[in-house]
Formats: structure tokens, sequence, C-alpha cells
């Protein structure tokens, strides 16, 4: 099990503790990991607006990177799934369009032939490791816990782009994996709402709502913790959630994980592997709650 | 078949009028709509459930209400398709809306969005002697927001206008979509500036609910990427949509990865109201040690960067010639 790892930007800048725990849950699973240092930025959604074809030429370039290692492409996160799984498809769609883009790439050695199929960490996970699988690695099941999860929308939507017509559970993955882990998954009607980020620099009030909004609703129904396969959420949700209490005007004080740091807690990896003192909200009452807990 | 439905119901005529949810079952055929359904309702088991629809066909966007959490026109749901095993279908008027009663919900929201964006064309002077001339792409491109049905889908999904009724909307802003990218429009420069203020195409977060509920493949949300895509090649800057987006650009031109403070600076701009506020959540980001900071003060570039700049270079040199 080896893959062409996209590691996107985020998890090598603001939220370092993703590629920690990323890490170590891979290491210990036995998923290798050939790190693809010099792919760039998908454009996450934003380079589109000033130039489509801009963003899909960064995006064939790194489909093209990955195609060079023989490796099928993984990334860690909701919003580069979600570019990558549109630009793949209008490229796949025009193949004279991927004919002009490749020309482009031919300086640099570069072609990509249109068959990448890159997924997110949590489909991997799911589909090629297994669940089963999971399970039997489970050294702590999280029982006990109330685990709300968050899914991002570039993973969640549009469905039609994003295979879920071939997978159509990839709208609970996140549920299966949380019980795989043995806890509780909390149902709410956040869960796959937008946490704001897209629009902290142009409608911070906004954005700070949403993100207090699903917070709120998350602890209200009992959650211990959120769990998100997005880094941006991860930042909304997570740094910003002291400001966004203020916003909604409800005190908030949800640790939020990222999905590799759920699975690592549940196959007992040291907690300083999983960086989870690389919060702004404090995991302590999380990390007592499950060293509390019985190994199985 | 028989169908079990749970129906979010609404009188305002009540003597404490309160939501509340009520089941039915229906007996109907198997290929039966959740509208079918609901008109089953009405017609044989209870007839002061509220239901607003006319064509029965998808086209006449009556009967938007959310199935199942999701809005969805309900002529056009099978209900076999809504039911999982054990489960009864939730019905619910659409949302972001009033309920006026039961899945009937008031309009007015959606129509008066519709009319903010003044959705009819400011003819270009002067006139032609004869018709005016429009190619045929354009108008191919045209026809996709022009195959709205107005049934609100999109406006009850959408997440923004859950926090903040000013903001114009999906569906008023793929009608926008379509006058300012028509060749017979003379305001669209004042169109474009409009859509990029405040409420406009910038508060949209690109939660894709657009996209997945319209069920005339509309995608309002790639409308509104379009515009933003006007607005900024027209020269409309003066927002923090634009600073965001040109810093995003110019950052990963020059080394391939995001550098993210920098990139919150650049969006906010010389606004030290604005900054400030930025202040706190910084200093905890240091102190959580979540800065890239705490690998060295300087953004770091991705390997071979050179060739990330050069596609830049290549993409717009074919653009420009």
């Amino acid at each position: 099990m080896k893959y062409a790892f996209f590691p996107g930007c985020v998890s090598r800048g603001a939220c370092p503790e993703l590629m920690q725990s990323l890490t170590a849950v891979a290491e210990h699973i036995g998923m290798e990991l050939e790190l693809m240092e010099t792919a760039s930025c998908t454009g996450a959604g934003v380079i589109s607006e000033r130039n489509q074809k801009l963003a899909d030429a960064l995006n064939a370039r790194n489909f093209a990177l990955a195609e060079q290692t023989g490796l099928p492409l993984m990334n860690i996160c909701s919003t580069c799934q979600g570019v990558m799984s549109g630009v793949n498809e209008r490229l796949k769609a025009r193949p004279e369009y991927l004919a002009e883009i490749n020309e482009m790439l031919a300086e640099e050695g570069l072609s990509y032939s249109g068959k990448a199929e890159p997924r997110n960490f949590m489909w991997v996970l799911v589909e090629d490791f297994g669940l089963e699988n999971l399970r039997k690695l489970v050294k702590r099941p999280l029982s006990e816990l109330n685990v709300a999860p968050f899914y991002g929308c570039y993973i969640s939507r549009p469905t039609d782009v994003l295979g879920y017509h071939d997978f159509p559970q990839r709208g609970v993955y996140l549920e299966m994996i949380i019980e795989a882990c043995g806890a509780t998954p909390v149902d709410y009607s956040g869960k796959k709402k937008c946490c704001g980020f897209p629009i902290i620099t142009m409608n911070r009030e906004n954005s700070l709502t949403m993100a207090g909004n699903h917070v709120g609703e998350a602890t209200e129904k009992g959650a211990d913790f959120m769990v998100t396969p997005c880094p941006l959420c991860h930042l909304n949700l997570d740094a910003q959630q002291p400001d966004a209490a203020r916003v909604v005007k409800t005190p908030l004080n949800l640790p939020i994980l990222h999905l590799s740091q759920l699975i690592g807690m549940a196959l007992g990896i040291d907690d300083k592997d999983l960086g989870l003192n690389r919060h702004v909200v404090s995991t302590n009452p999380v990390r007592e709650r499950v060293h509390a807990l019985p190994l199985a | 078949m028989r169908f079990t439905l749970n129906v979010r119901r609404y009188d305002p005529e009540a003597e404490s009028p309160a939501p509340y949810w009520r089941e039915y079952t229906v007996d109907v055929p198997e290929n039966a709509t959740v509208l079918d359904c609901l008109i089953y309702v009405r017609e044989y088991v209870d007839g002061t459930l509220a239901v607003r629809c006319s064509c029965r066909s998808a086209i006449c966007g009556s009967c938007m209400m959310r199935v199942n959490g999701q809005a969805r026109l309900a002529c056009a749901t099978k209900a076999k398709d809504m039911q999982e095993a054990g489960e009864a279908i939730t019905v619910e008027p659409g949302g972001n809306m009033p309920v006026l009663k039961d899945l009937i919900v008031d309009m007015d929201v959606f129509w008066n969005k519709i009319r903010q964006v003044k959705p009819w064309l400011e003819p270009v002077q002067p006139a032609p002697e004869r018709e005016y001339l429009v190619p045929n792409e354009t108008i191919l491109d045209l026809t996709v927001a022009m195959n709205c049905v107005m049934c609100g889908a999109c406006v009850s999904d959408c997440t923004s206008l859950e926090v903040d009724k000013n903001f114009i909307g999906p569906a008023a802003l793929a009608k926008a979509y379509r006058f300012v990218d028509d060749p017979r429009d003379e305001a669209r420069q004042e169109r474009l500036e409009e859509l990029s203020d405040y409420g406009g195409v910038y508060d949209c977060t690109h939660c894709f609910f657009c996209v997945e509920v319209c069920p005339k493949d509309v995608a309002p949300l790639e409308r509104i990427v379009e515009i933003r895509e006007r607005a900024q090649s027209a020269g409309v800057e003066n927002n923090a949509g634009t600073r965001h987006a040109k810093a995003f650009e110019g950052i990963i031109r020059d080394s391939g990865i995001l550098d993210e403070p920098m990139l919150l600076l650049k969006s906010i701009g010389m606004n030290p109201v604005e900054q400030m506020k930025n202040v706190p959540g910084g200093v905890r980001l240091l102190r959580a040690g979540k800065l890239p900071l705490a690998s060295g003060p300087f953004h770091h570039k991705i390997p071979g960067h050179g060739n990330v700049k050069r596609l830049f270079e290549k993409v717009e040199a074919t653009q420009e010639a």
C-alpha cells in the first residue's frame, strides 16, 4: 500500500500537527507515502476565479508528477480533493484541452494521461485499507466518547463529481471511521455545512457565525470533540473558536481533531507524535478521557 | 407500494402556532413521486395539508421542498429513491424562507433578491437599425443560467443566506450573470461593481449546496465564480475578495505553496481596524506552535518553484495570444 502523497499547503503551514499525525498513522498501519515535494497548491478554488486555465494547468502538473511515480495519488485535505476532482473531470472530458495543457507541461518533462484518480486519505483508508483491518489494529477503543463528524464542503459536494455514484457510502465514511475507532458519532445538522473559512477575510462576521453555530450545535448534541478531514475547516473551527464564541454569544470549548489524530489515538500512538499539543482549543480533556480508557 | 412520510406541519391559524411532525402511510404505485404521495395524503387522508404544486413536470418550480433534508422538486423525486429501509421519508418546507403553512414558503424573499439584480436588459445605445447581433456561443453560455425555473432550491439550502439575509443569494446571482455576459447589455460595469459589493459574490462560501440541489443544472456557484472573474478582469478590485484572490495567485506564482500569514495581511489590505481584529488569532496560532514561524521566520518555497512560475507565464502567454 504505497501512495504518491500530496500534502497540500496547510499541513506544511498552519497545521503542522496534521502532517505529524498522518505520518505517524501511515507508518503504524503500513502505508508508504512518497511525498510530492515539488507539487504546487491546487489553487483551492481561488485561482480559478482569476484564471480557470491556470488552475487546471497547476493541477494537471500535479497529476503528471504523481503519474511519474507510478503510484496512486492521495491527498489529506477536503478542499484539495474537491478541486482535484473538479479539474480532473474537466480535463478528462476535453482531450483537446488536456493536450493543450500538456504542451505547456512538456518543458518540465511532464505529461498527464488523464487517468489519475486523486483520493483523500479518508477514502483511501476505507476503500483500500479497510475498516476491518483498522478495527484489528485498534489498541484503545474510544468507547464512551461522542465524536461530531465535520466533513468540509469540497469533499461532500457536488456528489456526481466526487464519485459518490460509485461509492455511495462516501457520505458516511467519517461516521464509519469513528465507529471503527470505538467511539459514537454525533448526528447534527451542521456536519456537512460550510465552516466559514473561505470568507474569513471577506466577511468575518458571517464566517465566525458559521463556525460558532456548528461547534455550538455539536456541543449541545453531546460531542466530546469534533473530527474533520479538512485542515481549512480545522483552522476556522479550532483557531477561530474563541472569536466565533464571541460572535455567536455562546461559550464554546470543543476540541477539534484532524482525522489522523482520531485514528492515532485509537491506535495507541503517543500524543506528542500526533501533535495533540498544537491546538488552540486544548485537547487535554479528550486526552485525559482517552488515557483513562482500558486497552483492548 | 406503501410509503411512510414524516411531514413537518405548521398552521399559523392554530391556537398556539408551532411546527410539529405528522406521519402518514400511503399506498400508491411504485413509481409515485413524493408529490404524488403528498397529493394522496391531501385528497384521501388529511385535507388540511397545504402543498403548493402546479405542472407536476419539473417545469414550474412550485413544489420545491426539503425531502430527506435536501431541497428538491417533489414532482421530480421518486418516493422509492427516498425511502431507506425502515425509515420514513422526511418532508419539510424549503429553508431560508418564512413558512406560510405546512410545506408552503413565502417566496417574497426569493423574488425580492431577483429584483435586486435588475433582471432586465439595459440595451446598448444607440440601438442598431435592425436586430442586435449576438454570437451563438454567447447565447449557449447564457442558456445555462436561463434554464432556472425559479424553484428556490438553491436559496433554500444556501449556507451563506442561513447566517446573513443580506446575501443576494445563488438564484439571483446566477440571474445576474445572465445579464453581465449578455453583449446587448450596457450596464455591465455598473452591475459588476454592485455585485462585488457587500452581500454580493464575495459573500458566497463555495459550499456547493446550490450546485448539488439545482434540478436544472444551473450550477449557481459556477456562475458566481464567473462573475468574480469578469469583475476582476474589468478592474473592479477595491474589495476584500479581489485582494484575497490576487494575493493568493501572487503567492502561488512565486513559491508554489501558500503563505497563510502573508495571505491574511494582503487580503485585508491597508485597514488597521480590520488588521487588528486578526492579531489575537495570530497570537493564538503562534502560542499553539501552529504558524510556520515555528520552523523558521521565512516562508518556505517548494523545491523547483521556478517551474510553477514558468507554467503561470506560459498559460498567460497563450491567453494573451
